[in-house]
Order: structure tokens, then sequence, then C-alpha cells
């Protein structure tokens, strides 16, 4: 308990900024779920796909030499390469593994199969990406890119950790504020998107209620197309951040991180966005203090029994759900 | 949710061009259709404990969802033995009269009495157990289970074989078997289905569905029996098979609880009538008196054409 | 594929015909080769890669997990994403009480293990099942790993992320040894030197392990059947149907879904004590999701509610990348891909139970009746 009332400050900013990653993961989930009322367990991978493309693309274009303001422009990107990766490969898990589905009425079961399924794929791929270049003798070339695929990749952007200002007795650094600003950017953008916007008003009814939304004249597979590129974009977006505060990704990377998401989103109400962000913050920040209470070891433990406790007491989450309803 | 129902001659063509496979290659000849033998005898146990006035007391039962006043102070009564039809537009709250006195919602205020004790806040399966059973306007059954095991499901709700009998064939688990297999076979004969008694309940014609679903609920042993629109896409001729049905069951010794639309029917079957509208009682009394109400008839005209 | 389950049921439909005496050698012919099995050796099943009784020990372990989780999944339509928990809280509390904390028998341990996991399963289900669908699966995710992060950090209990060894075996009989087949192309011969102990079950011999884990499939598939057809069985299916109708025809539907949770984990449990005392050593890291993940697809690819649909699947999902070694990087990979492909062709899994087969084979030959039903079942 010292430690943390000692270092509250750090301890709070740091779960922030975690939390900022989770609840922009959080919000593909949650997309999703109020739209398809289906739990897209390949959201993870998204995510990790989305953080491999920054290092490739960082690594291509020789950003470790980078210094001063090159580094801005190799961080912006960064940014865009993830995002704009992880919301093509959200399309394709969506074209590939839910579509040919819906289109079956399959129940919702299958959909969680094929979910798992697509999730396996796309981390194995990934953790067995020196494979198909061996075939073809070109795995020393693109080492750097292939090599050793089921150890950590880095980051090559060298940022220096400079101590910006001071909140209490903690000095914010500039990393920090990169994630937290980021996150709250995107997070205000996507948040007017939903309210003002037509495509963001077919989201909402279409969550609601399907069919009065396709008698309204709603593109329901556009809207929810676009639902998977958001939130695809968002996990890229989440997975720059957190390659700027952990500095290397790897295969697996996806998977503990996506059920702390999907904690986090249960935890804001599932459907409901600005419960998946408040849900993000409140488990980074939960964590964080949990860390410090009992020892980084159970930190995890954390998210699960939040999760549970969550569930059994209060299964709408904190704000409700929202966007839909979730489904008996 | 509407009753989309199947148009005579549809039904009737399908029932005489095709036949019905069976697991065992049998085909079953296509004009099985059921027909029931009311000369089973399936009657209430315990007719004796049964109350001499009222069985079942709705005590001015108001349920409230939200902004929406389902029931608004209702209040009637049924006795022991007779057919009450409970009848109303669309919407007027009859089902939810049913789902309150089978506990499926329970009242804002106000309460139900059976046989003399308050429903309180039991479960449903209790309230089953006590003696009420029900059927539903959307046909209910369990789908991919046979027409006996529907039925049986029904018998085992007086049953208390648990794990333990069931694992080690306990005397307790063959006595209930045996009982609820014969009290199934009984009421299957008695509906005319004991033919089909190995058919998935989905493949069933629409017609035996329905009386599978009263089959089954009357395997609970109950007291009260509420059925739910049983009639609602039958021909005439299956509706004056239904009334008989109907009527057996009362003489077999069960009280009835009947909605339905169908006022040939309700008038032909039924020895009293509550009228309900908008969640309230507007009438109440024979079948004479109610056809002759003022404000029974304005509440049917006043919807566009809803008497069939 | 439909080829293939009117196979498998054609064979079925062939067998019920038979006289029951011709049932019964059948089934104890059938029997005793597949005890016989690792000791056959029989050239294209056996695993070359790798120790076939092990191979063979583990297909009947998880064989044993399925048929637990087909009643939780299968037979009660409750979605357990958390299977995992049930089987490591069986294997440790083998392991605490024979090894860490005391030294009480194997014979002892292992009922002990299952009467804790079965309350563990009430505990667990009695909140968590009155919660929606979809919610229970992330509920019984959020156990499973609960579990095993308990485990990893409550080192004075559990050993930590150290585990436990030393873990007692099952009392060994020593009676006579049985020699192994050695094939020769396709010619066999009996190998004297290497010969199975009956009944020894030491850290060389797996095949001991193996006809323990198989004797306990057959005693659960039997007693599993006799509780499917009986009042619990016909409750979990009318409640897995249309809950709300079955409560009011009578089934104390609560009840019945925390009887087929707490079943499912007493089998889990059952399960992991097998392991524990198999591997003789376990560590929190045997019981990550992905095994909780890899039940429950052995469980939909079986053909949910079928308990020999599922024991087949359980069984091929754990003999296929042990024979087919040179694929074992991309295991998981082609698990991923046929899970997939799975979900979209054959969702009804390998061996649908004979109910829906039913109702399929109907359904084509009626198209009109069934549409009139159809539109009047809404």
């Amino acid at each position: 308990m010292d430690l943390l009332l000692n270092h509250f400050w750090e301890f709070t900013i740091t779960g922030l900024a975690f939390g900022a990653v989770y609840a922009l993961i959080a919000l593909g989930y949650t997309l999703v779920y109020g739209v398809l009322r289906l739990i897209n367990f390949a959201h993870s991978e998204v995510f990790m796909w989305g953080s491999f493309a920054a290092v490739w693309v960082l690594t291509a274009l020789g950003a470790s030499k980078a210094s001063g303001l090159g580094v801005v422009g190799f961080l912006v990107i960064g940014f865009a390469a993830a995002m704009v990766t992880s919301a093509l490969v959200a399309l394709g898990l969506e074209f590939v593994a839910y579509r040919p589905l819906r289109k079956r009425n399959s129940p919702p079961l299958i959909a969680l199969i094929s979910a798992i399924g697509a999730s396996f794929v796309l981390s194995e791929a990934m953790g067995l990406r020196d494979k198909p270049f061996k075939w073809f003798g070109l795995d020393t070339d693109l080492a750097s890119y292939v090599g050793r695929p089921r150890e950590a990749s880095p980051l090559p952007l060298n940022i220096d950790t400079v101590r910006l200002f001071r909140v209490f007795d903690y000095r914010v650094s500039n990393i920090d504020l990169i994630v937290l600003g980021s996150a709250i950017v995107m997070m205000v953008i996507l948040d007017q998107f939903v309210k003002r916007s037509r495509l963001g008003r077919g989201i909402r009814a279409v969550a609601q209620d399907p069919e009065a939304a396709a008698l309204m004249g709603v593109n329901r597979d556009r809207v929810i197309r676009l639902t998977f590129v958001i939130g695809g974009a968002m996990a890229g977006a989440a997975a720059m951040m957190y390659l700027l505060k952990i500095g290397v990704t790897r295969y697996n990377a996806g998977f503990l991180l996506g059920v702390k998401a999907f904690t986090a989103a249960v935890l804001g109400g599932i459907g409901n966005l600005r419960g998946a962000l408040l849900g993000g913050f409140v488990l980074g920040v939960a964590e964080s203090y949990g860390s410090a209470i009992f020892g980084s070891n159970w930190k995890d433990v954390v998210a699960f029994t939040l999760l549970v406790v969550i569930l059994l007491f209060r299964p709408t989450g904190l704000l409700g759900e929202s966007l839909g309803k979730a489904r008996a | 949710m509407s009753d989309t129902a199947p148009t005579p001659d549809q039904h009737d063509s399908a029932k005489e061009t095709r036949g019905t496979r069976v697991d065992d290659d049998t085909v079953l000849a296509p004009d099985t259709e059921a027909t029931p033998d009311t000369s089973v005898d399936i009657s209430v146990d315990e007719v004796a404990d049964l109350p001499k006035g009222k069985m079942l007391e709705v005590e001015d039962v108001t349920l409230r969802f939200g902004g929406v006043t389902a029931l608004d102070g209702v209040s009637f009564h049924i006795n022991t033995g007779e057919i009450l039809g409970l009848i109303g537009p669309n919407g007027a709250g009859k089902t939810t009269c049913f789902n309150v006195m089978t506990g499926v919602y329970q009242p804002t205020s106000g309460g139900v009495r059976f046989m003399g004790e308050p429903l309180g806040k039991r479960q449903k399966f209790q309230i089953t157990k006590l003696g009420i059973a029900r059927t539903f306007q959307n046909i209910r059954l369990f789908h991919n289970m046979t027409a006996l095991e529907n039925v049986l499901v029904g018998a085992d709700a007086h049953h208390s074989t648990g794990m333990f009998s069931a694992l080690l064939r306990l005397p307790k688990h063959h006595a209930e078997e045996s009982e609820g297999m014969d009290r199934a076979y009984e009421l299957l004969k008695f509906m005319g289905l004991d033919k089909r008694a190995d058919e998935l309940a989905r493949n069933l014609p629409y017609g035996d569905q329905r009386r599978l679903e009263i089959a089954r609920a009357l395997a609970t042993n109950p007291k009260l029996l509420c059925l739910d629109e049983p009639a609602a896409g039958f021909n005439p001729a299956e509706k004056a098979r239904l009334m008989e049905l109907i009527q057996s069951i009362r003489d077999q010794g069960y009280t009835v609880l009947l909605i339905e639309h169908d006022m040939k029917l309700v008038m032909g079957v039924t020895d009293r009538i509550v009228v309900l509208e908008f969640g309230k009682k507007i009438a109440e009394g024979l079948p004479a008196e109610i056809q002759d109400n003022p404000a029974v008839i304005a509440a049917y005209l006043g919807v566009d054409e809803d008497a069939s | 594929m439909n080829a293939v389950s009117s196979f498998f049921h054609g064979i079925g439909d062939r067998f019920r015909a038979l006289p029951r005496w011709a049932k019964i050698v059948l089934a104890i012919a059938a029997a005793v080769i597949v005890y016989l099995l690792p000791i056959i050796n029989p050239p294209l099943i056996t695993t070359t890669d790798s120790d076939f009784g092990a191979v063979l020990f583990l297909c009947a372990l998880y064989a044993l997990v399925a048929i637990g989780l087909n009643i939780v999944i299968g037979y009660a339509g409750l979605l357990d994403l958390g299977y995992i928990g049930f089987f490591a809280i069986g294997a440790f509390t083998v392991g605490i009480l024979g090894s860490n904390h005391a030294k009480l028998p194997l014979l002892l341990c292992i009922p002990i293990a299952m009467v804790v996991t079965l309350v563990s399963g009430i505990v667990l289900g009695a909140p968590t099942l009155r919660v929606r669908g979809d919610y229970l699966a992330i509920v019984t995710l959020g156990f499973g790993e609960i579990v095993r992060l308990i485990l990893v950090n409550a080192d004075s209990l559990t050993g930590g992320s150290r585990g436990i060894s030393n873990i007692p075996t099952p009392p060994d009989l020593d009676l006579f040894g049985i020699p192994h087949l050695v094939w020769d192309g396709f010619v066999a011969k009996v190998d004297l030197s290497n010969q199975t102990r009956f009944l020894q079950f030491g850290v060389t011999d797996s095949i001991p392990y193996y006809w323990l884990a198989l004797t306990l499939v057959f005693i659960v598939l039997f007693l599993d059947w006799r509780m499917q057809n009986s009042r619990v069985g016909r409750a979990w299916e009318a409640t897995r149907e249309d809950e709300d109708a079955a409560e009011l025809m009578g089934v104390p539907t609560f009840r019945f879904k925390l009887l087929a949770f707490a079943t499912g984990a007493a089998i889990g449990g059952l399960s992991g004590a097998l392991f524990a005392t198999k591997q003789q050593f376990i560590n929190p890291d045997n019981f990550t999701i992905l095994y909780s993940v890899l039940f429950v697809a052995m469980v939909v690819v079986g053909g949910q509610g079928n308990r020999w649909g599922v024991v087949v699947a359980a069984a091929l999902l754990t003999w296929a990348p042990e024979k087919f070694r040179f694929l074992a990087d991309a295991r998981f990979l082609l698990f991923g891909l046929a899970l997939m492909a799975l979900a979209i062709f054959r969702p009804q899994g390998l061996m649908p139970p004979r109910r829906s087969v039913r109702a399929k084979k109907a359904a084509e030959q009626e198209p009109d009746q069934l549409d009139v039903e159809g539109a009047a079942r809404v």
C-alpha cells in the first residue's frame, strides 16, 4: 500500500496510458458486438498485425537512424501503417470468417468457433512467417522482417524519454503524452462520428434493430464493414501506442491484451462506445494500483477478477448497454 | 408477434400427398389425421381435493412495464370444473394475464390466488407443480425432441429422479419412468398422437403440434389448464374437433381457461366469458350476455374487423 | 460431407439391427481391440515419432474431457470457455494432497479431487448460471484464467511456476507381461523383449495408464448414457431447446443447469487428476486458455450432444498432430483453418446427434409440409 501512496501519480498516469491502449482495442470489440452480437475473438490479432506493420514499415524506412523532427515524422508514419493494416486485416476477417456464416444463418456458437479459428490462423501465420520465405530462399535477405518469428520484434524508433512536466510528484514523460494525447484525439473523433454522421447513425440503427434499419434503407453490410474498419483502425492506433510504451511486439502479443481489452469493453457495458473507453481507463488504472498493492505478479489477476465480478453483479457494465442490447 | 397461419388448402393437400418417414424406414399412411380418442382416461388425480368454488382468483392485478400499463386492476375468478373464456381485441392483455398467472411476470400490484393460496413470488416451475399448466400462442414445443419425449418432460414435473437415482438406476427412477411412460401414452392416445409418438415434434403436422402442446401441458397433472389460442390456424372442421376435445378434457375433471379469437368456438364451448380491452376488464358473464353486450361489441368493431 | 455422417449412421443402423448376442460379441471384440491398440501397434495408425502408448493415453484422457464438456455444452447448452480450470483444480488437488503438502495415496486423492472440483463447479455455477448466454462464456473464460494465475502465484500452496513434482502413481500389481507386436511391412512378429507389465505404472511405459484412462472413459460413457436416458437428460434437452417453456412445464431449469455444470466439472477434475498422476509433474503452463479452446473445439467438431462424436473428435484431434509430426509446427495454424472451414461448411460437427439428422432427413423429403409448419411455428 505504501508503494502506491508514495508513487500515486506515477501509477495513475501509467495506468491511464495502458488504459488508453485497452480502451482503443476495446472499441473494436464493443462495436462489433453491438452490431453483430459477436465476440470477435480475432480482434487481438488485428491489433498484433498492426503492430508488426508499424515495425516493418519503420524498419524498411530506416527509422532507427532518425532524430529530432524525423522521429515525429516516423511516428506519424508508424501510426498510419498500423492503422491501415489493422483496418484491412479486420475487413478481411469479416469477409472470410464472418460474412459467410451470416449468409448461412449460422447459430452464434458457430460464429465464435470461426472467430477462434481465425484468431489461431492469424497469430500462427505471424509465428510461422519465416516458412514461406525459406522456400524461396529469401529468408536471409528479409531476416529483419521474418527472422526468428516466435521471438520479440523491437520497434526501430529511438525516442528519448523526456520528462516534460510535473503532475504533483510525477514527471509526465513525452511518451505518456503521445499515448494519452493520441488516444483522446481518436476517441473524440469517433464519438463525434458516431453521434453526428450518417454512417454513425447507421451503426447505431443496425445495433438496435437490424431489420428495422434495413427497412429504413440502411445498408447493413456496409455498416458492418465500416464497423470492422473503424474497430480495426482503432486497434492499429493502440498497436502503435503499445509499441511506444513496451518497445517490442510478438506474434502472440495480441492474446492477453485482447482478453483484457475485452474485459474493459464488458466493464464499460458491451455495445457502449463510451463505456469501452471508460472501461479501458478503469481497467488500466485498477491494474496499475493492483500491481502496486499486490505485486506485479498479480496484475493479470486483477483484470480477470474484475471481469468476473462485474459480470456477476452488474452484467450491463458501468455505463449500461447502449448501441444495442446484449442478447439473452 | 402474429401467428402466420397456413391456409387450409396448403395444409390439407400437403397432408394428402406425403407420408412421414420415421427412422426405421416405415412410411406412415398419409392420412393418419390424428383422431383423438376421448375414451382414454386421463382424469385429474385427487378429484376430491379440488375446491368446491373458486379455483383461481385474479385479484386487482395491475402490471406496468416502464410507461406501459399492460394490465389495469383486472379481477376475475375461475370456478372449479368450468371452461372460462378470456377474450378481447389484440393487445388487450390476455396472454399477459396468462403470464402473470404462470409466474412469468410479477404483478406491479394485486395478486393471484390459486386454490386459496396466493402465488406470491413463486418460480414458474413451482407454479406448474401447484397445478397450473399452459400452452402458447406461438407453438413452443421442444422441436428436436420426439412427441413422446415432449410429453414425458411434462410428466416429469412431479418426479424427483435426480442424478443419483438416474446413475444408479434406483427403484425410484424405474417407477417414475414407468409412470411417466404410461401417462404419456395415455395422453398421446387421447390426442390421437400415439402412432406418432417417436416423431420429432418439428416434423408433426400443424394440428398435431397444437394437440401435442396440450398433451404436454396435461402431462404435468394440472388442475387448471390454460390454452392460449389453441385453434389458431385451424379450419372449421378442426375447430369443431377441438371444441369436443376441450369439452372432454373438462369432463375428465380439468378446469380450463381459454384464450380464443374465434367467437363461434368461444360461444360454443365456454361456460362463462371475461372480456379484456386495453388491459382492463370490460365485461364478464354468460356467453349469451357477452354477445349482446354493447361495450364488447364496440371493443371489437372499434378495431378493424377482428371478429371472425 | 453428408456421405461421412451417413456412413457412420449407417453403421449405427446396421449395428442396431443385429440380434442381441451379436451386438454383445461385436462390442466386446471392439473393446478388446481398442485396449490392445498400443500392443498391436498397427502400422498405419501408430505414431512413429512419439510413444504410441503415450499418445493413446492422451487421446483417452481428452476423450474423457470431451465427454464431460459435452454434458455442459452439448446437453445443457451452456458455453463454457474455462473448462481447463476444472482440469487444473483436479490435477493440483492430487498434487497438493499427494505430494506437496501431504502424502495421501492416489486412490484417495482422486475422489477428493473430484469432490473439490464438483464443489468449485457449484461455487462458480451458482452465481454465473443466472447470467445471460454470451456472458457465461466470458465469465467462464475469466474463471479459467483466474485459476491458472492463482496456481502461478500461490507459491506456498501450489509451488508457483515451479509446479509440483513426485506425484504419486496408481498402485502396482505385477502379474504378467504382454509382449508387443513389431511390424515388418505388413507382417507382424511378437517382440518378447518389449513387454508391458500388467499392471505396472512406471515412467517408461504409458500403456497401463492408457488402460486406466480407457476404462474410465468406458465407465463414464456408460454413466453418461444412463443420465441422458432419464429425467435428467430430458430436462437438459428441454432446457436447451427452450428454457422458458421448459420451466413452465415444471422443469427446475436452474437446478439442472447447475447439475450439468457440476457434473462436467467433476469429470474435468477426474481428467486432471489422471493427467497429474501420469505426468507426475505439473506446472501452471499445462493449463492455459489454449486448452479450454481446444476442448470446446473437440465438442463442437464432434457434434455437440453426441457422446461418441466428441470422443472420436477428441481422439482425432489429439492423434493427428502426433501422427503427422512433420506438420508439427503448423499444428495450430491447421487447427485454426480446420475450425474456420468447419464453421462454414459443416457447423453441425462430424457426427451430429441423431436428432438433428432425423430432422434433416425428414426436411429433405418434406419441403412443402415443413414450410407450412415453419410458418405456423413462428
